[in-house]
């Protein structure tokens, strides 16, 4: 064999090595799926929705935990969408390039690099003991809105980013302030953009277990909430409080509850991809 | 109308400032329960003592142990995450037909929207069975599976940052080397890779940087074992399963147990913090290079 066949060689090898690693992670995310349908499925029932939780696992249902995370859900968007799209907006079509500019800029990504837990310490310090909110569904939904906020404000960027120049201008030409160009142009423009943006977010808070275990929600709740201030847990610490007993039926549970959790994030992010490519066919600027 | 567009811009900067806030905040809560926890326990023994059981009658602090357990668990999960994530990089830019690669880039990035407690679930409960069957002195929470499940969480962060930035390699630097009679192999590894090197430098410390803070896979499949170990095969602790240890039990406010999760967290925020600024640093830095 010459040189050059051999190098062929090698080419070719790499090239079924990376159809293997290409399609590994695919394959044990399938494994994985099935495992926990094949699991779960025969525990997912009308009953496991709406019962209480309970101490017997085949009578433990997840009722509180998916209201719970419902709760959190909405009192997140409520708080983290107007706060994060307003930041986004200043920073977009406010701010002026300079060292401030620039120093917001860094702090937004290193915001969006520190590790979850480290917003449960901080929301348990500000949220929990400072304004003496306790272990509620508003300290945790205000953690997970710090939490989210830089994805919110750097997706809310680049949508704004992709409105042209021309569509501002001809606002201005036509007597319109600043904020009435942005209200009445720039935003509406922009707003498929946001909207996926908020929506990955809101994906990503759903799956959150640590920041709301340090913040002290339960994995035991009785009842549902019915006020911002009730006491809460949510689908991700429900598994993981699951997870961890040893008895095989827990497991069980667990992967049922898994299954209700993996259609919320998907169901979030089906709507977030349909959003965009929706968005992606109909702007043509 | 003028004041009212005055007010608005106020309150737009308010919301852009609130992330001001938030860092502060965030270092102001570790540094002052940190500096309390220091006045009862040395620094030199925070450092150097190799045990940490604080919540043991025989109280000892040395934050070895759980760094170790966080290091391990990062280095097994970037040393899945690194060959698997780089080759599929390289091969969806030189080998991959285009329509392949739209394909298959949306189908990776749903392994980093699954919440990581469903990962802790499938370690504990498929990968840690399977691998007892090939190693059988594998305990029932070890670092390696753990790990294993972290490295494909993090797989599509290093595929998708480091196929960035080798597709924005110049195409002549790419011809020249085809026009040599180069293989697709030799093109990616002798020119397109180093000249990518610091996207996939910078993809790699991004990656380590979610590792280390990773928390709901290690508390679930790990342990909570505080152990001065570099062997994957026993249970250990990393810094965020002992802050969620902590967070479980009912331990007292203001207590010196209570204060070693915030001398835990800014001991992870240190490490993250200075790994998210070293990969700034490093884009910037190279950033321009072939512009």
């Amino acid at each position: 064999m010459t040189n050059s066949d051999i190098n062929r060689l090698k080419d070719k090898a790499f090239q079924v090595f990376g159809v293997f690693c290409t399609f590994i992670g695919l394959v044990v995310l399938g494994i994985f799926l099935i495992d926990i349908i094949i699991e779960g499925v025969q525990r997912l029932n009308w009953d496991f929705l709406v019962n209480l939780p309970s101490r017997r696992a085949s009578r433990a249902g997840i009722l509180t935990a998916w209201v719970g995370t419902l709760w959190i859900l909405v009192l997140t968007t409520i708080i983290a969408f107007p706060l994060g799209v307003a930041a986004g907006v200043y920073l977009e079509e406010y701010g002026k390039k300079n060292k401030m500019a620039n120093f917001l800029e860094i702090n937004i990504a290193n915001l969006a690099g520190v590790p979850s837990i480290i917003y449960g310490l901080l929301g348990l310090e500000i949220f929990v003991r400072q304004m003496r909110l306790g272990g509620s569904l508003l300290a945790g939904a205000l953690t997970l809105s710090l939490l989210i906020l830089p994805i919110i404000i750097v997706t809310t960027r680049e949508a704004i980013k992709a409105v042209p120049r021309s569509i501002r201008d001809g606002s201005f030409a036509l007597g319109a302030s600043k904020w009435q160009t942005v209200w009445h142009q720039v935003l509406p423009a922009s707003f498929g953009g946001i909207l996926t943006g908020i929506i990955l977010a809101l994906s990503r808070a759903v799956g959150e277990a640590a920041p709301l275990i340090v913040i002290g929600a339960l994995a035991y709740v009785p009842f549902t909430p019915s006020t911002p201030l009730d006491e809460f847990t949510v689908l991700p610490i429900q598994i993981f409080n699951w997870t961890s007993r040893p008895q095989e039926a827990f497991l069980t549970n667990a992967a049922a509850a898994i299954i209700v959790l993996l259609v919320i994030t998907f169901l979030l992010n089906g709507i977030a991809v349909y959003l965009r490519n929706k968005q992606q066919r109909k702007v043509r600027w | 109308m003028k004041v009212s567009e005055k007010i608005i811009e106020g309150l737009l900067w308010l919301s852009a400032a609130i992330t001001i806030l938030v860092t502060v905040g965030i270092i102001w809560v570790l540094l002052s329960e940190s500096i309390s926890f220091f006045q009862e326990v040395s620094l030199v023994e925070f450092l150097t003592e190799k045990e940490w059981t604080p919540l043991f009658a025989d109280k000892k602090f040395g934050i070895m142990p759980l760094v170790a357990g966080t290091l391990l668990t990062t280095f097994v999960a970037i040393a899945v995450a690194l060959p698997i994530g780089l080759t599929i990089a390289v091969y969806l830019n030189e080998y991959a037909h285009a329509r392949m690669k739209q394909v298959v880039k949306p189908l990776l990035e749903v392994l980093a929207t699954i919440p990581t407690v469903v990962y802790g679930f499938f370690a504990l409960t498929v990968v840690t069975p399977f691998l007892q069957q090939l190693i059988p002195n594998l305990a029932g929470f070890n670092a390696l599976s753990a790990g294993i499940v972290m490295g494909i969480m993090i797989i599509p962060m290093i595929s998708s940052l480091s196929e960035d930035a080798i597709s924005a390699v110049p195409r002549s630097l790419r011809e020249a080397a085809y026009g040599m009679g180069s293989t697709r192999l030799q093109t990616s590894f002798g020119v397109m890779v180093p000249a990518a090197s610091s996207g996939i430098v910078v993809s790699v410390i991004l990656a380590i940087s979610r590792a280390v803070g990773e928390t709901m896979i290690v508390a679930i499949a790990a342990g909570q074992q505080p152990r001065l170990t570099l062997n994957p095969l026993v249970p250990i602790e990393t810094i965020t399963t002992y802050i969620v240890q902590v967070s479980m039990g009912d331990v007292p406010q203001g207590s010196l147990e209570y204060k070693t999760i915030f001398a835990a967290g800014i001991t992870l925020f240190v490490f993250t913090f200075a790994l998210n600024n070293l990969s700034f640093w490093i884009k910037k830095k190279y950033q321009e290079k072939y512009d």
